[in-house]
């Protein structure tokens, strides 16, 4: 494909000054910014010294970081599975609704983000604790005895981030389903595949671009929510993200917290950069 | 031995190989199909012609099975497949937008159907190099549909569907997408393809030209029914109605109330005139209501000072249409006929009175439709 070339219009050059200055100010700025803070040493009580150090970085190397990292993995990947299951089936057929239920479905999954996303995780304990919602309906239809008390366990964690992440997955699955030309799989069924035949080696094939970009838009934000893990999963979840944010607002260790957050940040950028070499090594993106 | 049940006599002994019974089809209670029977030969190249929205694609669908028919059977081979599954079909379908499949290059795409029924590697790639050089895309194997010209991709897209041989290959449009001189070629090459794999083919077009070009019968449709189905020439030189003769020979339709008949002529009158048509064996008496259809190319045009009998109006339009010089007369009654006759007289202008006569022989009585 071939590049667009920018317009070489002074003017609009002048217009875009701006977004440039933004960016500059609100994002490259504070990244170098936590960059250079993650190289310095802690004051005893309360900000930074000017001293040059990679203690911060190899003090990550502790077990007890060490495993909190694998802990945030572990999260951060069952949950874009299992997003990813139940998002794709979900976008699946939103996509192939009738225009007015999938104008429907679209307001329903919009609604809840009018909503503060911490008030709606308060909904959740109302659900999770015990002889909560939950408990009273599953011991009313007879299906367990005792309550489960899934408030403060991993399983609630795990139901928590699917809660927040599963809308991106779905909008991302649905764009691409929308998107199929379905004459292919008229095709491939014609040309002697079942129904699952066809669903595997072509429609599957041709919305793997949006299961990939929802994967992304799952497991880069899941490696970073801490407060999921802190309000459904007590203190017995800890993750990066809750230890980012202990380190920083507890500990007042910003150095430290700077560093962690800087490794996070090269994980999801190696993460997004192997999402683009599979994506541009399959040239899924190519279309008639 | 056991008495052969009338669906293997069909296959047999009349060498039927697709049969449809009654096909009715309506979606969201919009009638689509109105009864379609139609019986189709080994190696028949049949065209299923008429303008869109006239159920030519739906049969084609119900044949391939992408559709179900609410009413009547499909019967292929002697077998009625009316309810079975696309897949379980040996039919293949030639779409009109090609639908290659995008992610698979030439090679993936052709051997498609073949890596479905688990042939073996060796097997697929005899046979998808044969397809290719069927189509004449010998060496294109690793190429991606998007790498293709639209003549190309049509070519990839028939190699596909005839790869695995399909008793009957259904053609939707095919060269629609094709300019002019492409669509020639392709239209001779099509042909020539079909003689050679001695494959049935169901053939969709909307431009008559094409369809009495290839075809052996062509079935004129519209409003979802068979209004004439025959050879070229019955289409062509005897429509049985006004619809199948304006759609497929461009004919004037002409109308009148019989005067004067004999045995071997019907004579009309109408305001502007009078007109003679070949009888051919029609039991119209004086006094009815008379329809025929004349081609351009016999509508014959003079002054009225000649004392011609025919019918009176004057030069409306003077135009060049594919190397024929076009003269379009508004009659008296406001109607108009076109006359494209080689050797015209190229000295009329519009405004010129004229009389509008043509060979009785030449002229067919058809029913009026429409």
């Amino acid at each position: 494909m071939k590049k667009k070339k920018a317009a070489g219009n002074g003017a609009f050059k002048w217009f875009v000054m701006p977004i440039y200055l933004f960016t500059l100010f609100f994002v490259i700025g504070p990244l170098i910014y936590m960059v250079i803070l993650s190289f310095l040493e802690r004051e005893e009580t309360w900000g930074v010294t000017n001293t040059f150090t990679f203690g911060n970085y190899l003090s990550i190397f502790d077990p007890i970081y060490l495993k909190t990292f694998a802990e945030s993995l572990r999260l951060a990947l069952i949950s874009t599975v299992l997003v990813a299951f139940f998002g794709y089936v979900f976008g699946y057929f939103m996509a192939k609704l009738k225009p007015r239920m999938r104008k429907m479905m679209m307001m329903l999954l919009m609604i809840p983000f009018w909503t503060n996303s911490l008030i709606r995780l308060y909904g959740w304990i109302i659900i999770f604790r015990a002889n909560g919602t939950l408990d009273s309906v599953l011991m009313a239809i007879g299906l367990i005895k005792e309550p489960l008390k899934l408030l403060y366990t991993y399983p609630a964690v795990v139901v928590g981030m699917i809660y927040a992440l599963i809308p991106f997955m779905i909008l991302s699955v649905y764009s691409s389903v929308e998107k199929m030309d379905w004459h292919l799989v008229e095709a491939a069924r014609d040309l002697g595949a079942t129904p699952a035949k066809a669903f595997w080696t072509v429609t599957f094939r041709l919305t793997l671009p949006g299961l990939l970009t929802g994967i992304i838009l799952t497991f880069v934000p899941s490696m970073g929510l801490f407060f999921i893990a802190d309000i459904l999963g007590g203190n017995k979840v800890v993750l990066v993200g809750n230890l980012i944010q202990e380190q920083l607002m507890k500990v007042h260790n910003w150095p430290f917290a700077a560093a962690l957050s800087v490794v996070l940040m090269l994980i999801m950028t190696v993460m997004i950069w192997a999402y683009r070499k599979i994506a541009k090594a399959d040239e899924l993106e190519a279309r008639l | 031995m056991r008495n052969k049940t009338s669906l293997e006599r069909l296959a047999e002994v009349e060498d039927v190989i697709l049969r449809l019974e009654n096909i009715k089809k309506s979606f969201d209670g919009v009638t689509v199909l109105n009864g379609i029977d139609l019986d189709v030969k080994r190696g028949e190249f049949i065209t299923l012609l008429g303008s869109s929205g006239c159920g030519k694609t739906t049969t084609l669908r119900i044949i391939g099975g992408l559709e179900t028919a609410d009413e009547g059977r499909v019967i292929l081979e002697g077998v009625d497949v009316t309810n079975e599954e696309p897949n379980k079909r040996n039919v293949n379908t030639v779409f009109q937008n090609y639908a290659l499949f995008p992610h698979m290059n030439v090679e993936q795409n052709v051997g498609y159907s073949l890596k479905i029924r688990r042939r073996s590697k060796e097997d697929i790639k005899k046979a998808v190099s044969d397809a290719l050089q069927m189509v004449q895309l010998e060496g294109y194997e690793k190429r991606m549909p998007n790498e293709l010209s639209g003549g190309q991709r049509q070519r990839i897209a028939i190699a596909r569907a005839i790869v695995n041989e399909p008793k009957v290959l259904l053609l939707d449009e095919p060269l629609g997408a094709l300019d002019l001189k492409l669509r020639r070629q392709m239209q001779i090459e099509l042909k020539r393809l079909q003689k050679r794999l001695g494959i049935t083919f169901i053939y969709i077009t909307h431009d008559q030209e094409e369809a009495l070009n290839m075809s052996d019968r062509i079935a004129v449709m519209r409003n979802g029914v068979f209004e004439q189905l025959g050879t070229a020439s019955d289409v062509y030189d005897r429509p049985r109605t006004s619809y199948v003769a304006e759609f497929v020979g461009s004919a004037n339709i002409i109308r009148g109330t019989a005067q004067g008949s004999d045995e071997n002529t019907v004579r009309f009158v109408n305001s502007c005139g009078t007109g003679e048509v070949s009888r051919n064996g029609a039991a119209i008496k004086d006094g009815e209501d008379v329809v025929t259809a004349v081609r351009s190319e016999h509508i014959d045009l003079c002054s009225p000072e000649s004392g011609a009998k025919g019918l009176r109006g004057t030069v409306k339009e003077k135009s060049f249409s594919g190397g024929m010089l076009r003269i379009e007369v508004g009659l008296e009654d406001g109607t108009s006929v076109v006359s494209s006759r080689h050797g015209i007289n190229a000295d009329w202008v519009p405004g010129d009175a004229v009389i509008a006569s043509w060979d009785p022989e030449k002229a067919v009585l058809v029913d009026l439709e429409g």
